[in-house]
């Protein structure tokens, strides 16, 4: 029986449900001490003074020490760290876990205290007396482009970094050249809180005279993290653990390499004491990294039919105060998006980087290719409009292969899709949205003049999954691998352990591998135990993000499973004294081809293989193997989404009143998780369409930093989504699957706002921007009626 | 100060200072860590419990408010053979993913189906406002509740 591919609950829950589930802020350490922060309040200072004497003073107070302090304790070797340097001159000024000199942020650490509880730690931090002196601040991306004040002021320019790709400038100038019909489209990527319901958290626990130190972080990444911690403090990585235990949602927040982690590490080590910190929800919204912050000029020159000659794009993107680790590259990562599932023949994307004293961006859910995604998704729908068809036609014009299947096809911007089927997947999200009715009554609805007017937005993403080919990720100057790896182990009894380098938080992984593994080896899933994000169990990995575990991690470990299969094949064939070609194996048992009496379990031959008595001469005992899994190509997953809302004419307000998806990820592994990360993934990406905003004033602070003003959706906002699926193998891959992690949120935003544009198309509106506020739409309904109002 | 309460039908008694939050009682003199801290403004209920069966979210009460309180956390749901069936149909429907809100979103659905034994999907909607969820977009924590409730009618 083939379990993949039969939605199956989740081995994580029972301990989630019951609270035994053990997140970082839930583990302690006999004589702790509790971290407490001191922020710089501007977004741009010198530091004058920082006196500790009070605080230091203070009842339960074990330790002060201001950025100074901490410097000449020599408590690292280098600055947190950025292992992607895109361009050989990019600017990357040092970001010390706590500052000495200039504070670049709202939020940005410039003392610490140790203390003996949580609440005393943050009674010691208001007692820190700091004196700056305030220097102009960067407060949004337009004021760095405009470069009137520094960011930094020992930099002589605000640019960071200028990155092209454009593979053939004469073709695209002649695409322009020859065009029909060309349409621009300006759109602001605003930033984002990614807001993970866990605060992260850390607990470093030394061992003084043993000499290594565990760190409990809720990270996405410990792998990447103790790589790290190694080049950023000299402490040996043979000597450090990272363990992240139940990770209470990541979304790309929990992928960096942040101050508190090293702190927490350093001073440790140095007190010979465990060290914790649990962020609160403001310092999670300006102090960890936020995403998108992207200003985008996308352009697209098309023949009289509407049909695409060329795609020019240019990015101005907001990378903060300072280059965490993967900021310079999230804009690079949608580059080869902006031109979708479409047959483009000419391309060219540009990017500029820019430094400003706001919180510093990084990785997002979708991290670069919700933006890519969200700019030609929106531009079809002006070309649309120009060319005077439909949203649905428009795109059929366009597809790769003319919508038609296709395999490892090489497009514009250089990368080779692996496989792609648009033209069915469009068709039936149309059917299953009822297209046809919801047209009619948005007709009927304009016609009777209701105040509540319908609008429905299409999106046919694609997107890139699967990080990464190694040496694809060379080419552009990523500092790591993409591989993942995976041990596969038969244990005496014949229960099996699986040893993965993905580092799940919320993905269900124990399930899915579990079910990888049962359905290569003939056990059951409960049988199964799988074991990660702890590198002492599990030392190589290269962790979760970029919605690669499956296509990666996964993959290895089914490759590992066949190798084990192939090892017990030699065990098996030596004991039914067969040729190893003459057995089959099915259901978890060998059979001589023709001779169905003779046969072996694989479980037991796991024992064979554990005693050793009788093995093949010279086969190593154990049943276990491993694999690294370096992926030949990425995964191109795709979908149709089609949001329905109605706008409220009289007030602006916009309420999502259905949402069908059509994704295909290829073959699902256990279609009940596929399904649930679709659903919470599209409500991400609502929400930027709609809600969601890190709103700065004029000063560089952050005026909405916690859950009463920045609108994460409750339950009301959103509806029940319809979804359903279609199936294109990926040719990267012996499983052919491809990854849904970031699905939901790459289609989502631009459908709900070509859904918004569409209701307000009357009105001769054609853009509205993110948030789309009941504000925003209600002044563009008035300027349409004359300003009246 | 000196506070006494039942906690999941044990009784407890601790000198706490004054100021010391239901939350943190909870999770770090009694070990209950099950209810979850997610945001300072009690805007996203991950540390909901139920203080004399109503549920409250416990970031927000000093523990010195709820002396000779009888008060119920996740931790004390589940029996030893099975999990309580709101528990039950969060695993069926796969109302979670990373777990962090769960309890609380557990304890704020109990409490709305003692209320409302027999709500529509839209006053589930509106009876879980105060309960966030970052992975689920709630499709799935919605069925979960109308399942236990359509099991109760």
């Amino acid at each position: 029986m083939t379990i993949m591919g039969t939605p199956r609950l989740r081995k994580e829950d029972p301990k989630l449900l019951t609270g035994e589930g053990k997140f970082v802020d839930d583990i302690h350490a006999p004589g702790e001490l509790w971290m407490g922060m001191v922020r710089s309040p501007y977004a741009h200072a010198k530091i004058v003074s920082v006196d500790t004497a009070e605080a230091a003073a203070h009842s339960g107070v074990h330790a002060v020490y201001s950025g100074k302090d901490l410097e000449e304790m020599g408590l690292w070797i280098a600055p947190l760290p950025c292992v992607w340097p895109v361009t050989d001159d990019m600017l990357n000024p040092p970001h010390v876990p706590v500052v000495t000199e200039e504070a670049n942020f709202v939020g940005e650490i410039v003392a610490v205290v140790l203390a003996d509880s949580r609440y005393g730690a943050v009674d010691a931090a208001e007692l820190v007396e700091v004196s700056y002196e305030e220097l102009p601040a960067v407060a949004s991306l337009d004021a760095a482009v405009t470069g009137d004040a520094l960011a930094h002021s020992d930099l002589d320019t605000n640019k960071a970094y200028h990155w092209p790709l454009v593979p053939d400038p004469d073709a695209l100038d002649a695409a322009f050249a020859n065009a029909a019909h060309t349409v621009t489209g300006t759109f602001v990527q605003q930033r984002l809180i990614p807001a993970a319901m866990e605060p992260r958290g850390v607990l470093a626990v030394p061992s003084p005279h043993g000499g290594d130190i565990t760190l409990y972080s809720s990270s996405q990444v410990p792998h990447i993290l103790k790589v790290m911690v190694a080049a950023t403090t000299g402490i040996p990585e043979n000597k450090i653990r990272i363990v992240a235990p139940a990770v209470g949602g990541g979304f790309g927040a929990k992928l960096n390499i942040n101050p508190d982690e090293i702190l927490a590490v350093t001073l440790a080590n140095r007190l010979g004491l465990p060290v914790r910190w649990t962020e609160t929800r403001s310092e999670a919204a300006f102090s960890t990294h936020q995403g998108r912050g992207q200003n985008q000029t996308i352009e697209i020159a098309a023949d009289a039919k509407g049909k695409i000659l060329g795609v020019r794009v240019h990015l101005d993107a907001d990378m903060g105060a300072y280059m965490r680790l993967i900021t310079p590259g999230v804009p690079l990562l949608g580059s080869f998006l902006y031109t979708g599932v479409y047959d483009v023949p000419a391309f060219g994307f540009t990017c500029d980087g820019y430094f400003t004293n706001l919180t510093p961006t990084d990785a997002y859910r979708g991290a670069g290719r919700p933006e890519a995604s969200y700019a030609i998704e929106r531009a079809m729908d002006l070309l649309a409009n120009e060319v005077g068809v439909g949203p649905d036609e428009i795109r059929r014009r366009n597809y790769l292969n003319g919508g038609e299947a296709f395999q490892d096809l090489e497009v514009a911007s250089t990368l080779v899709f692996d496989s792609g089927h648009y033209g069915p997947n469009l068709d039936k999200a149309l059917e299953l949205s009822d297209y046809a009715s919801l047209r009619a009554e948005q007709q009927r609805r304009r016609e009777a003049g209701e105040s509540k007017q319908l609008g429905i937005g299409l999106c046919t993403y694609v997107e890139i999954c699967g990080l990464a080919p190694s040496r694809a990720l060379a080419g552009l100057n990523y500092g790591a691998g993409g591989w993942e790896h995976a041990l596969v182990r038969f244990l005496p009894t014949g229960k099996v352990e699986v040893v993965t380098g993905s580092t799940p938080h919320g993905q269900g992984h124990e399930t899915s591998w579990s079910m990888i593994v049962a359905d290569k080896l003939g056990v059951d899933p409960d049988d199964v135990e799988v074991l990660h994000s702890d590198t002492a169990i599990s030392p190589l990995g290269l962790d979760t993000y970029g919605s690669r575990s499956l296509s990666v991690g996964g993959v290895a470990i089914s490759m590992a499973c066949d190798k084990v299969v192939e090892k017990a094949r030699l065990i098996a064939a030596h004991q039914l004294e067969a040729n190893p070609d003459d057995l089959e194996f099915s259901g978890g048992v060998f059979r001589v081809k023709g001779t169905p009496t003779a046969e072996l379990p694989i479980q037991g031959i796991a024992y064979e293989a554990f005693t050793a008595h009788n093995l093949p001469d010279g086969m190593e005992p154990n049943l276990q193997e491993q694999m690294t899994f370096d992926p030949p190509n990425f995964a191109f997953p795709f979908g149709t989404h089609v949001a329905v809302v109605e706008v409220d004419e009289d007030t602006g307000g916009v309420t999502l009143v259905g949402y069908t998806a059509v994704d295909d990820c290829g073959p699902q592994v256990n279609p009940l998780i596929v399904e649930g990360q679709v659903h919470g993934g599209i409500v991400q990406g609502v929400a930027q369409a709609l809600w969601e905003e890190a709103v700065y004033d004029e000063a560089g602070n952050c005026k909405n930093p916690s859950f009463l003003d920045y609108l994460v959706p409750s339950s009301m906002e959103v509806p029940s989504m319809v979804l359903d699926s279609t199936e294109t193998p990926s040719t990267s891959n012996p499983l052919g699957v491809k990854g849904v992690g970031e699905a939901g949120t790459i289609g989502s935003a631009a459908a709900v706002i070509n859904a918004v544009c569409d209701a307000l198309s009357p009105y001769g509106v054609t853009d509205i921007e993110m948030p789309a506020t009941p504000q925003k739409i209600w002044r563009k309904i008035q300027d349409a009626k004359g300003g009246e109002a | 100060m000196q506070i006494d309460m039942t906690v999941n039908g044990r009784a407890y008694s601790a000198d706490v200072e004054d100021r010391t939050l239901l939350v943190h009682y909870l999770r770090d003199h009694l070990g209950l860590t099950g209810t979850n801290v997610g945001c300072d403004t009690s805007s996203c209920g991950a540390c909901t419990v139920h203080i004399d069966g109503q549920s409250v979210k416990s970031c927000t009460v000093l523990a010195a408010q709820v002396r000779g309180a009888d008060i119920t956390t996740i931790e004390g749901m589940a029996n030893d053979e099975e999990l309580h069936p709101m528990q039950e149909a969060f695993r069926q429907c796969h109302g979670l993913q990373c777990g962090y809100c769960t309890p609380g979103m557990v304890m704020a659905a109990t409490s709305l189906l003692s209320e409302n034994p027999d709500p529509s999907e839209q006053e589930v909607r509106e009876g879980l406002e105060g309960n966030l969820c970052r992975c689920t977009g709630y499709h799935n924590i919605v069925k979960s509740v109308l399942s236990v409730a359509g099991g109760q009618s």
